[in-house]
């Protein structure tokens, strides 16, 4: 492979983004509209990605699963964005959020990548309230903030509990302004199955439609990926049930790295599993932190309703661990010590794995309306799932995956390992290291799509001789054939075992084995259960129906033979990163009192994965990450 | 608990269909009315049968995918809640469920229980938008917005997408989906500009997807998991008339309203 070229500019920090922007080269714009470009996935990266570049006058190409660009799993994000706006004069700026997400993410990301995220932040905002997005106001009509983990200022901006789904749907009206003027050709209910490269470029896709089933390619001079992240290979995670990992796998099996497919992040305030019927876990917002108290009885095997134990026998553990910044220190942090007080035996509830997110504090101290008007829609959420009411008793919750920090490889320009191929949001490791900070995604995805990308591509379509490539080159059938070959493959072994079961038993492994607390021994069994459940699959999944149809057993199975490789990687990673990190815990790897101990001196780098062909081991190549700004030291949120 | 479901099957557009009946046992109370489905379909793969085909997603009642008519109710028997926020605990041991699709012209049904909904983009591709191209956005706070008049586009912007009120409305209007973009936007300052151009032409839109007249039976709204409300209706009614006679421009733009 050619080596990892991270193309960060040269100068100070604060000054690359400008400095580059003026150093790439422009494509003229008449010539704009002889460039076709294809962005698969609408979420709030690709849908602000694809609206943006209609606007400069590419030709897009967009294309999502789902029946609406509207429905992206992004549409879920309940909390808020984060933006160095300081409206709150509350000493917020570029540089502390750059800094608070280099620390977070426990100086695992690229300092380029994340000042120029931390710059762009406000811009993001502006665009957002541009739109007639309804962003929570104070009464005199100026925009309201609240705070999120890891952070000791407030710049999270919101839209009651309903974050992502208003900045999404601005994303997406501005995506179907475009469409209505035909300026953008939309291709819902379309999956991308893989990546056509041509003469080393990233020229294609071919993808299967939904609705009919037919095998089809489209051709391009830049393919971009804005296809979200890959927790659902734990089966249980708060992501949407048809989030997946096939569109990055497959270009990964096409020659683009993978960076740091071990860095997963664990969400500490979600609703505990209550049986094994369960198909996905739901999120209570981390703002809820801002007002709810985490803790457990201090006393083990304390089984007394919550009401009853007084205060002075429960143990605030977060606040007792962290008191600077009590129950909002970072998501990582937060899972950990949740799972050590269940581990220690002064777990809640019926199953014993969960801890409490008490409210009566606050609705002494502000009431309950204000809590309502808070949080309402989530105290709802939490009692129709749970049928208890959490005005009146705690919440109680435990961690679950949730995000996944990993995916393709980017440089600065965010174009991975193969030329022309352009990674955004979730899809692509970059901002956020090994953990990251509540309120930060939707940030990056935003970032990625309405203002670096449309940038950085200019200066790959500008600088590149494009030789006239269309879906008639061979390159399209033989990737075509691959396609059919596995659709057939998939509904010709006719065994007995359903495709949810393998999913689900994968889950299981990667939970218990690669979960939050991560050793050499669970690690190397994993490696040996995951090729044998995979040998199972294809021998006895059982995929009914024909690939000529709608046909959703046939998608899943899909997603999930790709899960049954992924996991596999994930594990590889998380086995030769001996040291902990963020999201990644290594219990080989700890400080006395029990805290992610890192290892600067062996591994501070990207790990970025290669295929090396089915069968055989990958290719690890390690992008040194250097820290001129920030100095390495060990995080500390006490 | 047991339950009996009496489900539509669909093999595609041009198959008539019919209703079939499916025992649902031994599932938990606690468990969601789509898990319960899953479970069923474990057991239909497991015996080679195709499974009932139906959309969900996010499961946490946002993504706006899940659609079903259960017992002829649009989303169920919870009020306020889509299908994935229904649980099994809903219903009681013994019952029998029917399952339909979303029942409209405009929403042709592309197998079981999955039906087109893409009018409903086209809607708001015909103007449920602030023309902001990105780049060109002053700051943030240099707009004020009333906290009322955001709390209250707030409530309008709430909407999903799932098309329920389609569903429930004995004509098949989409009038309550269309008046919520329409009063999301109209309510924020930075809606003013397209207001006229953008009530006229989603209107207009609406109309030629093949969406009814809205007669205000109010069913929408019941049936809506936002609990948006019918007043919003009025409001588009409003802004259509008040574009229509002193819309001048638009209105030669895009012809009669
Ligand atoms: C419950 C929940 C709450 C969250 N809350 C917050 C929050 O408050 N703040 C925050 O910053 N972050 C939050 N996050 C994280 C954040 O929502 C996501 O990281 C972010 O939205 C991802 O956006 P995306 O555009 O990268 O991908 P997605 O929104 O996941 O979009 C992926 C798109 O790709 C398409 N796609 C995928 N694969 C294919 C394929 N093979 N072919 C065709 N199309 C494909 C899909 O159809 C979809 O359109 C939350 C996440 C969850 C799960
Ligand atoms: S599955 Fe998303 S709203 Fe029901």
């Amino acid at each position: 492979m050619t080596p990892l070229d991270s193309r960060v500019p040269a100068g100070p920090l604060a000054e690359k983004w400008d400095r580059h922007k003026f150093e790439m080269q422009l494509v003229n714009p008449a010539n704009k509209r002889k460039h076709p470009i294809i962005v698969v996935g609408t979420g709030l990266a690709g849908a602000s990605a694809a609206a943006t570049l209609s606007e400069l006058g590419y030709r897009v190409q967009c294309f999502c699963f789902h029946d609406s660009p509207r429905r992206a799993h992004s549409i879920a994000a309940q909390g808020g964005i984060n933006a160095a706006k300081n409206y709150q004069n509350d000493g917020d700026s570029v540089f502390r959020l750059f800094y608070d997400t280099i620390k977070g993410g426990d100086f695992r990301a690229r300092e380029a990548n994340v000042y120029r995220l931390a710059q762009v932040s406000g811009n993001i905002i502006d665009q957002c309230a541009a739109q007639g997005v309804p962003f929570a106001r104070e009464y005199g009509g100026l925009l309201a903030n609240r705070s999120f983990g890891g952070a000791q200022v407030s710049r999270t901006f919101y839209a009651r509990g309903q974050t992502g789904q208003q900045l999404l749907l601005g994303a997406y009206q501005a995506l179907e302004r475009q469409i209505g003027r035909g300026a953008v050709e939309m291709h819902p209910h379309t999956e991308m199955l893989d990546l056509v490269v041509v003469d080393g470029r990233a020229r294609g896709i071919v993808v299967r439609d939904l609705v009919t089933g037919r095998i089809e390619s489209y051709a391009a001079h830049a393919v971009v990926l804005a296809t979200g992240g890959y927790g659902n290979v734990f089966f249980l995670s708060t992501n949407a049930r048809n989030c997946n990992v096939t569109a990055t796998w497959r270009a990964y099996k096409r020659g683009a790295a993978f960076g740091n497919p071990c860095f997963t992040q664990i969400h500490p305030t979600c609703i505990p599993v209550s049986g094994d019927y369960q198909s996905k876990l739901t999120l209570m917002s981390e703002s809820l932190r801002n007002d709810g108290r985490v803790w457990v009885p201090a006393r083990i095997g304390d089984a007394r309703p919550p009401r009853d134990i007084p205060e002075d026998e429960r143990d605030y553990f977060l606040e007792r661990k962290y008191p600077s910044f009590g129950n909002l220190a970072p998501r990582d942090i937060a899972s950990r010590a949740a799972k050590q007080a269940c581990d220690e035996g002064r777990g809640v509830g019926p199953t014993r794995l969960g801890v409490y997110l008490d409210f009566a504090d606050a609705i002494a101290r502000v009431g309950a309306q204000a809590i309502r008007d808070r949080y309402g829609n989530l105290f709802d959420m939490y009692e129709r799932i749970t049928d208890e009411n959490p005005y009146a008793v705690p919440m109680r919750i435990y961690p679950a995956v949730h995000y996944t920090m990993g995916g393709l490889w980017v440089d600065y320009n965010l174009m991975s390992t193969i030329p022309g191929l352009h990674v955004i949001g979730e899809a692509n490791f970059s901002d956020h290291g090994a953990n990251r900070l509540g309120a930060s995604a939707l940030m990056q995805g935003l970032a990625d799509g309405y203002f670096v990308l449309p940038a950085t591509i200019g200066d790959y379509l500008a600088s590149t001789p494009f030789a006239p490539v269309d879906t008639s080159h061979p390159a399209f059938r033989a990737v075509e054939a691959d396609v059919a070959e596995r659709t057939t493959r998939l509904l010709g072994v006719r065994g007995n075992r359903t495709v949810d079961s393998f999913h689900r038993q994968l889950g299981k492994i990667m939970w218990e084995k690669c979960g939050m607390a991560r050793t050499e021994a669970g690690l190397t069994e994993a490696l040996a259960d995951i090729p044998a459940l995979r040998e199972e699959f294809w021998r006895t999944v059982t995929v009914p129906g024909s690939g000529q149809e709608l046909n959703q057993a046939l998608e899943k199975a899909g997603r999930v033979a790709d899960f049954l490789e992924f996991a596999e990687l994930v594990c590889l990673d998380a086995l030769h990163r001996t040291e902990s990190c963020g999201g990644h815990f290594r219990e080989e790897s700890q400080t006395a009192d029990g805290e992610a101990l890192r290892d600067d001196a062996h591994f501070a780098y990207v790990a970025a994965w290669e295929y090396a062909g089915e069968g055989t081991a990958p290719v690890l190549n390690k992008e040194p990450l250097e820290f001129e700004t920030v100095h390495l030291s060990q995080r500390s949120y006490k | 608990m047991d339950v009996t479901l009496r489900v539509w099957r669909q093999r595609g557009p041009s198959d008539p269909g019919g209703i079939v009946e499916y025992p649902a046992t031994g599932v938990s109370p606690d468990a969601s009315f789509l898990e319960m489905l899953d479970l069923v379909n474990e057991g239909l793969m497991a015996r080679g049968e195709p499974p009932i085909a139906f959309a969900h997603d996010c499961r946490e009642g946002i993504c706006g995918a899940c659609s079903l008519m259960i017992d002829g109710i649009a989303h169920g028997p919870m009020a306020g809640a889509a299908t994935c926020q229904v649980h099994m605990r809903s219903f009681s041991d013994g019952a029998t469920i029917t399952i339909e699709p979303w029942r409209a012209a405009a929403f042709p049904v592309l197998k079981d229980l999955i039906v087109d909904r893409s009018a409903l983009d086209r809607i708001i591709a015909a103007g449920g938008f602030v023309t902001a191209a990105t780049g060109g956005a002053q700051d943030a706070n240099a707009v004020l917005v009333p906290k009322e008049a955001a709390d209250r586009a707030m409530d309008a912007a709430a909407c999903i997408g799932c098309g329920a009120c389609v569903a429930a409305c004995p004509n098949a209007s989409a009038s309550l989906f269309t008046a919520a973009k329409v009063s999301h936007l109209g309510l924020m300052p930075q809606g003013q500009p397209e207001r006229s151009r953008r009530v006229i032409r989603m209107v207009a839109q609406m109309d030629a997807e093949g969406f009814g007249d809205c007669t205000l039976f109010g069913e929408c709204q019941d049936a809506c998991p936002k609990e948006i409300s019918i007043d919003v209706i009025a409001r588009m009614h409003r802004d259509h008339m008040r574009a229509v006679w002193f819309g001048g421009e638009e209105r030669a733009e895009t012809g009669p309203g």
